[in-house]
């Protein structure tokens, strides 16, 4: 759970970066009006414009399937079995596919899932949602709708409250994609 | 976002059941992946976060992407250890945060 915590700490920087980076070039725009205006309002304006320190944001570049999977498992082999899919083979309206992951757990206090992450391999975005239960949820189960560009892996991964990751992996096939290509 | 989410739960519920809450909320979840007319890519505008709790004890939440269909419908289940209110809400990009609350009472 820290670690997506983590992650959405991550995009606010980013967020962050990129209207920094907005307010930097408006800064260097203003600059020289400020320098006329005065030396002590120069100052005050130095310290908000180091441009060499600020990278330049990649949205271009979202993290792939297999960095996601990499970055949530730390290299541990999840278990097969625990964890199905409900989700049709063949999905003619990859806009909206319906789907149910469950988790075969007690879901008590000492034994719980605590997230199930729903990823595609092959969408513009890796990641598709996080799902996080409690021992109050009952069970450990969930539907939604998902959307599908095309043909493709869909992949459950489970991170139960003793350490242990459960996955789940499934191929559909969508007639006409989603996520508005 | 616009219109009241649609909440269904079981008619008859006893302590101790575990009972699934079907949610369902108009919402365009645009993805951001888009191109309008023009050419300029369409703004992400999504529901991303999800949150049920029972009494304040937090029972379910879910951070969704845009891989999410429009009019996001969302199912979980939640064990009743008695009369009280599930809180539901759900948050999008432009900050905007819709609550509904459901008494469960037993029968």
């Amino acid at each position: 759970m820290l670690r997506d915590i983590g992650t959405v700490g991550q995009r606010i920087q980013a967020i962050g970066r990129r209207q920094f980076v907005v307010s930097a070039s408006a800064a260097a725009l203003f600059l020289p009006a400020m320098l006329r205006a005065g030396p002590a309002l120069a100052q005050d304006a130095v310290p908000t414009a180091p441009p060499s320190a600020v990278p330049a944001p990649s949205p271009a570049t979202p993290e792939t399937f297999d960095e996601l999977y990499a970055r949530l498992t730390k290299g541990a082999k999840p278990t097969e079995g625990k964890l199905t899919f409900e989700i049709p083979e063949i999905a003619e309206n990859g806009n909206t596919v319906p789907f149910a992951v469950t988790a075969d757990s007690p879901m008590t206090a000492e034994n719980y899932v605590r997230s199930i992450h729903l990823m595609s391999t092959a969408n513009p975005q890796a990641s598709v949602a996080l799902f996080y239960f409690t021992p109050q949820s009952g069970k450990a189960v969930v539907a939604s709708r998902m959307r599908l560009a095309k043909t493709q892996d869909i992949v459950a991964l489970a991170e139960i409250s003793n350490g242990e990751f459960w996955v789940a992996r499934t191929k559909v096939t969508v007639t006409i994609g989603g996520c508005g290509g | 976002m616009t219109g009241k989410p649609r909440i269904n739960i079981p008619k008859s519920i006893k302590a101790g059941d575990i009972i699934e809450v079907r949610t369902l909320i108009s919402h365009v979840m645009e993805t951001g992946n888009r191109k309008d007319a023009t050419g300029r890519v369409v703004p992400r505008q999504i529901i991303h976060t999800f949150a049920a709790t029972f009494e304040g004890k937090d029972v379910f939440r879910a951070e969704l992407n845009s891989g999410i269909s429009a009019n996001p419908f969302i199912s979980f289940y939640l064990l009743v250890p008695g009369a009280g209110t599930l809180a539901l809400s759900w948050t999008d990009d432009a900050g905007a945060t819709v609550s509904e609350q459901v008494a469960i009472s037993l029968s």
